[in-house]
């Protein structure tokens, strides 16, 4: 058999080794090389460009970058876990139910963002409707901050907390349930101190599932973000068109990977992949 | 209790799938304004009518295809050949590509391209977006062909082989024909996602090469659109109908 996996292997191994693992590698080279005057870069060797990014400009975006998407996983467990549980207790109808809430994620993130620019702008839907019906005098300022950036986070990753959430209730015991129910406990209390302390693993999956996207995230801000909620992502995509410093570029590419290979690892550790 | 949850899905559900579907019923509105007016298809006649659309179409469409089909016959091989045994390294680097940002999975393919582009004399175009999507759609392949083989009872290729069918002959003939419905499913998959992609696409593109995605985008930025409404429910309406085929084929 050894032979024929070999042969089956080579052709994934070659394009992940060249389209993947190469084009990081030169990533980690431009990382400690220095800047050319017309932009691109010459050999001379420094770690200046890992120190520039905890200049207090580039700092400021990380955290604000952490705080975004800190917020948005936590926006995502809080509306997800009572998504997940109505569909795990929907009997027959699980698996639509189910779909219906994968679907939207898989159909065009581009579009899916423009629709929020569509209702959030100015003369979007809301703020049409506010004016026509004389709620408000002027448009409402929904667009381009934070606010929007958070819903459009939210938006795009409600899924990937429903189905670690709904994995981990279709697989809870329900006797534990019964069981605090016969003790005398109340719903709510069933449900604060039983049930959700037993889908800690699925809240942990869901919350990294959702924080690794978000870390990276580059569209959503970009759409329907204005100038002050800049996140890392459209910091690396500036370096690399405006600004023209690549290996500045590269040192903060290499730092995003970096927290997200180790957020991986997290995932994998606590059996996160399975939960999928 | 109950009830407040069935309430609290309605509200959910309202938020996964009414902007898209505010989006599509604005799409046929005869007026340029988000001011409901009336039914007209206007706005379809005209983004059907459009040359620099139809002309990104066709990119996006041979780009898909042609990714497509290389991702898939790559994948699906590679999920065989791990499934036979895993190899840490390829697996850890699909993995890794998975949850790679696109913004930093574009760049590099960039700074990869301009430095081969050193040595050999061609240009960013067709084909460097070509073997950009074969590189982030392989791993979805990987894992959904991956995911039927773990259902797939082992021992009827050892049947195979024991009967005196060489490796190939077993995988051509008895594995590949259970994994078909899979397989199908992860093609279904790469093709959406690489019609879909934007980010990655914008940065490895050249002149000749604007896709669909690229042209929704610079509409977006340049403020409301009423063909750009209509450009984007019928992709969701196609994508859409693909990725609900493709998760039909994957649970048969």
């Amino acid at each position: 058999m050894t032979q024929l996996r070999r042969l089956f292997l080579a052709p994934a191994g070659v394009i992940m080794g060249v389209l993947f693992l190469v084009p990081l590698a030169i990533m980690l080279a431009y990382s400690f090389l220095t800047r050319g005057a017309y932009g691109g870069v010459t050999a001379e060797v420094t770690g200046d460009n890992y120190q520039r990014v905890f200049d207090p400009l580039y700092a400021a975006i990380l955290l604000r970058t952490f705080v975004m998407a800190g917020t948005a996983t936590l926006g995502c467990l809080v509306l997800g876990f009572p998504l997940a549980l109505f569909i795990s207790r929907a009997g027959p109808r699980k698996n639509l139910y189910l779909q219906l809430v994968i679907l939207p994620f898989w159909t065009s993130f581009l579009i899916r963002t423009y629709a929020w620019m569509f209702l959030l702008r100015d003369t979007g839907l809301i703020n049409s409707a506010l004016l026509a019906a004389g709620l408000v005098h002027q448009p409402l300022p929904l667009l381009y901050n934070e606010g929007a950036v958070f819903v459009g986070l939210v938006y795009g990753y409600l899924p990937f907390v429903v189905l670690p959430l709904y994995a981990t209730l279709e697989r809870l015991d329900k006797n534990l349930l019964e069981a605090a129910a016969d003790l005398g406990a109340r719903p709510w209390v069933t449900l604060t101190r039983v049930m959700i302390p037993l889908c800690a693993p699925g809240f942990r999956a869901g919350a990294l599932l959702v924080f690794i996207p978000c870390l990276g995230a580059y569209l959503t801000p970009d759409l329907l973000g204005g100038s002050k909620t800049v996140m890392v992502g459209n910091v690396i995509q500036n370096q690399f068109t405006t600004a023209r410093d690549w290996p500045f570029g590269s040192a903060v590419s290499l730092l995003l990977m970096a927290i997200v290979m180790v957020l991986l690892m997290l995932l994998i550790r606590r059996g996160g992949e399975k939960l999928v | 209790m109950k009830r407040g949850l069935g309430l609290y899905a309605v509200a959910a559900y309202a938020f996964l799938h009414l902007p898209l579907l505010v989006l599509a019923v604005f799409s046929f509105n005869s007026s340029r304004f988000t001011i409901w007016q009336g039914w007209s298809l206007a706005w379809y006649r005209a983004a059907l009518q459009d040359g620099q659309l139809g002309e990104a179409a066709w990119n996006s469409l041979l780009i898909a295809v042609a990714s497509t089909v290389l991702s898939t016959v790559v994948g699906t091989l590679c999920a065989y050949g791990l499934w036979k045994r895993d190899s840490k390294l390829l697996s850890g680097s699909l993995y890794l590509s998975l949850v790679t940002p696109e913004i930093v999975t574009g760049i590099s393919l960039l700074v990869f391209f301009q430095w081969i582009f050193r040595f050999l004399h061609v240009q960013l175009g067709m084909h460097t977006v070509i073997l950009a999507h074969i590189a982030f759609s392989l791993s979805y392949v990987v894992i959904v062909v991956m995911a039927r083989l773990r259902t797939f009872d082992a021992s009827l290729e050892e049947a195979a082989l024991d009967l005196g069918a060489t490796e190939w002959q077993a995988f051509r003939r008895v594995t590949l024909p259970v994994l078909a419905p899979g397989i199908a499913a992860a093609a279904l998959l790469a093709f959406t996602t690489s019609f879909d992609d934007y980010v990655i696409t914008s940065m490895v593109a050249g002149v000749d090469s604007e896709t669909l995605p690229m042209v929704v985008y610079a509409m977006a930025r340049r403020g409301a659109n009423p063909v750009l409404n209509a450009i984007s429910t019928l992709i969701v309406a196609v994508l859409g109908s693909l990725i609900v085929l493709s998760e039909r084929l994957r649970e048969s």
